[in-house]
């Protein structure tokens, strides 16, 4: 775990607030104290190292540009993964829907003995190919575990309607996988 | 679908892709702080006007310079 160290700039209320006032050693402060948080969410999302890290850069370049916009009585935390999850989307949007999984995040943590290797690519793949706001809010739910309020918050939607995507996610991935011939 | 296929389809996920978790590069492995600032230093020093740019405006004013009529059509095309 990265351990780094923060300029000392007072209590988190009054960095928010020099923050907002367009500060930069606040907003370094801030960085340091996030950076991790973000690139955790960012990676769960994106499931790749390297444009997690660009994604977190990205989102703390959005954050540094909005910095008037945040109103300092607000959880920093949450804003950021707000604007985390959109750079995530921005990314997944336009990145090719065929890309394998890098190694280090693509194979499974154990050998699974009930389903096949082939089957098991084919429904990675299958997924990889499911539309993005889809894709995030089933990673999310159903692969990272995430609570379904905390990908609301982020999503800037309401739990029902990150129930109806993952729904959604489901179904089509259930006709993508009959397309192919496999009965799940 | 109904809800043993919806459960099916789930499991089947699972199986399939861990989660990040689990897996090595789920945590921060460096200090992005220097690749912020190159990023920031980038934003406060915008890339320069490129020549062809510069060229196409000293055209432009050379030719309200020398036809001030061409002004108002200049405008009504903007």
């Amino acid at each position: 775990m990265l351990v780094l160290e923060q300029p000392s700039l007072g209590a988190p209320r009054e960095v928010l607030r020099q923050f907002c006032h367009g500060d930069l050693g606040a907003f370094e402060a801030l960085f340091r104290q996030h950076q991790g948080s973000v690139y955790g969410w960012i990676v769960r999302i994106v499931r790749d190292p390297a444009a997690a890290e660009d994604l977190t850069i990205e989102t703390f370049w959005r954050i540094h540009r909005a910095h008037a916009r945040f109103d300092p009585e607000r959880s920093f935390e949450a804003w950021a993964r707000r604007i985390a999850t959109n750079a995530a989307l921005d990314h997944l949007r336009t990145a090719r829907h065929d890309t394998e999984l890098p190694d280090d995040l693509a194979s499974p943590p154990a050998p699974d003995h009930d389903i096949s290797d082939d089957l098991r690519r084919k429904t990675a793949r299958a997924f990889q190919r499911l539309p993005p706001k889809l894709r995030v809010a089933a990673t999310l739910a159903l692969i990272e575990e995430q609570p379904y309020r905390e990908i609301a918050e982020a999503l800037g939607i309401s739990i029902g309607a990150v129930k109806l995507r993952v729904f959604r996610a489901l179904r089509l991935l259930r006709k993508e996988l009959k397309r192919q011939g496999i009965e799940s | 679908m109904n809800e043993q296929e919806q459960t099916r389809i789930e499991r089947l996920i699972k199986r399939s892709i861990p989660p990040v978790g689990e897996q090595s590069g789920a945590e921060l492995q460096r200090d992005l702080w220097p690749a912020m600032l190159k990023r920031l230093d980038g934003d406060a020093h915008p890339a320069a006007m490129p020549w062809f740019d510069w060229a196409l405006l000293a055209a432009v004013a050379a030719w309200l310079a020398f036809f001030p009529g061409a002004i108002p059509v200049l405008f009504y095309h903007l």
